[in-house]
């Protein structure tokens, strides 16, 4: 065999692959779909199958985190903007074809190379897991958030608030 | 889930956070451009669950508990620092749809020198 992995071929690593799949095709869907209804939910797609992977990392609370906030809240108010400002196929934006797309197509091969070959051989033969069983449950997360990251937590809160007085005064039409 | 090496995981992130990036570059719907940012960011929450998981440095183990620990909370707060943005961001572009009747990002120039 003239070139072999590092690490062995497993059922579970084909299970990985089917989602990994979805999620990658989900965001080049994001990205090349010219009607922004279809992007959003493509991206909803992706965030679901994101967060099955989380599972699969055993991450459980962030997992169930990651579908009420990311694909419920956050992708909720992404269509309802889309649908208030009339966005759909009819008045889609015209995509003009100029450099800039090869330009960005580019710059993205080449960051994607860079990072790759610094960071993959360096952790090719890294399978082992190292977390201790039950790391991901809301109670280790939850008393870590209340003890060691307190400040961090609250610093948090602050700014959520800023950001809800934020985005009814620009929501406003007239104060 | 055992048998994955840590690499797939991280490759998907790099992939989708490439993704997001060119996707920023290249599109001119400002909503398009705001979907293309949480797509780099959950590559990024995702990279930080699969390092929290499998630890490669050489954390000593009576420190692994913090360790872990530390990536699952900061995508906590990445979490909410999304949420937070996406509000405002969103809000920021109703604005501008309502003084311009449109969104093409390459008419917004009022800003430049």
């Amino acid at each position: 065999m003239p070139f072999s992995l590092p690490f062995p071929i497993t059922p579970e690593l084909g299970v990985f692959a089917a989602m990994a799949g979805v999620a990658a095709l989900a965001a080049v869907g994001v990205v090349f779909f010219q009607d922004a209804v279809r992007s959003a939910l493509c991206l909803v797609l992706n965030f679901f199958v994101l967060a099955f992977i989380y599972f699969t990392l055993s991450a459980e609370m962030l997992g169930i985190t990651q579908i009420v906030v990311y694909a419920g809240a956050i992708m909720v108010l992404f269509l309802f903007v889309i649908m208030l400002l009339n966005l759909g196929a009819t008045s889609a934006i015209k995509e003009k074809l100029d450099a800039k797309k090869y330009v960005g197509l580019g710059l993205g091969v080449v960051m994607a190379m860079t990072i790759a070959v610094q960071v993959i051989p360096a952790l090719a033969s890294s399978t082992t897991v190292r977390a201790p069983d039950g790391f991901g449950s809301p109670q280790a997360i939850g008393r870590s958030l209340m003890t060691h990251y307190v400040f961090s937590f609250e610093v948090a809160s602050i700014l959520l608030m800023v950001g809800i007085v934020g985005s009814i005064l620009l929501a406003k039409r007239r104060l | 889930m055992q048998g994955v090496p840590l690499v797939a995981y991280l490759s998907l992130g790099l992939f989708m956070f490439t993704v997001g990036t060119v996707g920023v570059i290249m599109r001119r719907n400002p909503i398009v451009i705001f979907m293309c940012i949480e797509l780099m960011l959950n590559a990024v929450n995702l990279t930080f669950l699969a390092f929290a998981r499998y630890m490669p440095a050489k954390v000593p183990s009576a420190m692994l508990p913090e360790a872990v620990m530390s990536g699952q909370v900061m995508v906590v707060f990445v979490m909410a620092v999304a949420a937070a943005e996406v509000a405002v961001g969103l809000g920021i572009i109703m604005a501008i749809f309502r003084l311009r009747d449109s969104v093409d990002i390459d008419e917004m120039n009022l800003l430049r020198g």
